[in-house]
């Protein structure tokens, strides 16, 4: 049972301020998201015509709270389909990124924000690596960035991995 | 043509016999690729967490760029979306751009407009284009038989590539792969993706897409799948032996990042390929190769 009296209307205007998310507000649901994304395919906890629905209902708390809206696999399908260019795959990055800013980030996203803000990469090199890169004929790689530090810092990325 | 090469992440630690091979191929066909020292990460990993975070990364590599009057080559599609996307929404927006160069100006960089951002494999489409590279061509491959999987981010949002390819129905790898002699062998659902970008989120489902996609192209008798991004590879090399052991299954697909494909048709020697770091190992195919030389 959804009860009116826990719904945010305003949750589809924080929505829409977001960048990408201005266009949430246009979608009438007819499924072709759901109908073509992989994701959903394999799993159906994962349901962009219904996360579609919850945020526009104002169901904020259980939006940002799930784990549904991690699944996304960014492959753009439903952004490409869908007739009323609801730009669903900037609308997850969208719900995302309030969520992480409610204090609901994925373990994965922390980690990668983590090693991204300490090496300005995915991956921490180590002289090993830039030595095998070395005998393979390859440049070695930069091991950190002093400016990309300075930017994060900067940033609200800082607050979320600590 | 010369271009700085954007390596990103994991192309440098995890797909070294895809930066060889692209290497190889760019210095043989007369491509000069620029190693710039300040390329950091593309933003893709943190975009999830934070767009506006993800987008100043993407302005300050753009701006890198620039500062040396180069186009961008990339090798991950991933890094090609995010670059693309946000060298589109900062040449079109002011607003956006006056405040990612704020946040620069701190690293005493600026982002200007008029860099291309071009994937390597669209680069020999377009750029170099097909009728010269069949020139290259030493080799015959008509006995080998490959599968393709270009990869979303390649392809999609496709306002983001000015309809280089079809993202519904795309061929311009196919075209690739069929100048070296070879053949292309559709397979069922070839658009799938990877579900790379949700391994650490829900790993399940990541290799069960994966698993699909592996499933399809060996249902046909392919000698490889190739590819052209570092983390589809992971999901269907790295990760193949992972998934065999978890759905008892047995593959044993190479899975060949396009220059290595190109390199061998070019003439180039396996070892200047990294084909010793192929995970499934790829010696039958080099067999059938060598019996055709």
């Amino acid at each position: 049972m959804i009860h009116s009296k826990d719904l945010d209307p305003n949750f589809k205007y924080e929505v829409a301020k977001e960048p990408g998310g201005a266009n949430i507000m246009r979608c009438f649901a007819c499924g072709t998201c759901t109908a073509g994304c992989p994701v959903r395919a394999i799993d159906d906890r994962y349901n962009p015509r219904k996360i579609i629905r919850m945020v526009l209902f104002g169901m904020r708390e259980q939006v940002l709270k799930s784990n549904f809206i991690w699944l996304c696999s960014t492959c753009y399908t439903c952004y490409d389909r869908c007739p009323q260019d609801v730009r669903l795959s900037d609308i997850m990055t969208a719900l995302k990124n309030i969520a992480v800013r409610e204090g609901y980030i994925h373990p994965s996203f922390r980690e990668q924000a983590r090693l991204v803000a300490t090496f300005g990469r995915l991956y921490e090199i180590e002289d090993f690596d830039n030595k095998k890169r070395g005998k393979m004929g390859l440049p070695p790689v930069k091991k950190t960035f002093d400016d990309v530090t300075k930017i994060i810092k900067d940033t609200k990325l800082e607050e979320i991995i600590k | 043509m010369r271009y700085a090469l954007f390596l990103g992440c994991t192309i440098p630690v995890r797909g070294q016999h895809y930066e060889l091979s692209a290497r190889e191929v760019a210095k043989a066909i007369g491509l000069e690729l620029i190693d710039l020292e300040g390329f950091a990460c593309c933003g893709f990993p943190v975009k999830s967490t934070s767009a506006e975070t993800a987008m100043v990364f993407a302005a300050r590599n753009i701006a890198i760029a620039a500062e040396k009057g180069l186009d961008i080559c990339t090798l991950c599609n991933a890094c090609t979306s995010v670059l693309t996307e946000a060298n589109k929404e900062l040449s079109e927006n002011k607003e956006l751009r006056e405040k990612v160069n704020d946040e620069l100006s701190k690293i005493d960089k600026e982002y200007k407009t008029g860099v291309k951002i071009r994937h390597f494999a669209r680069i020999l489409y377009e750029d170099f284009g097909l009728d010269k590279l069949k020139k290259e061509i030493k080799r015959d491959f008509g006995t080998l038989n490959f599968s393709t999987h270009y990869g979303c981010h390649y392809l999609r949002p496709k306002e983001l590539y000015d309809g280089f390819d079809d993202p519904e129905n795309p061929s311009s790898l196919d075209k690739l792969v069929r100048v070296t002699g070879a053949n292309v062998i559709d397979y069922k659902n070839r658009l799938q993706c990877c579900g790379g970008a949700i391994l650490g989120v829900e790993e399940d489902i990541s290799l069960k897409m994966a698993k699909e996609k592996l499933d399809n192209v060996t249902a046909n008798n392919v000698d490889a799948l190739v590819t052209v991004c570092p983390f589809c590879s992971i999901m269907y090399e790295d990760n193949q032996r992972k998934i065999e052991s978890k759905f008892n299954v047995n593959y044993n697909l190479p899975v060949l990042y396009y220059p290595q494909v190109l390199g061998l048709a070019i003439g180039l020697d396996q070892k200047q390929l990294g084909f010793r770091l192929n995970k499934v190992k790829t010696d039958k195919l080099l067999e059938k190769l060598e019996g055709k030389k």
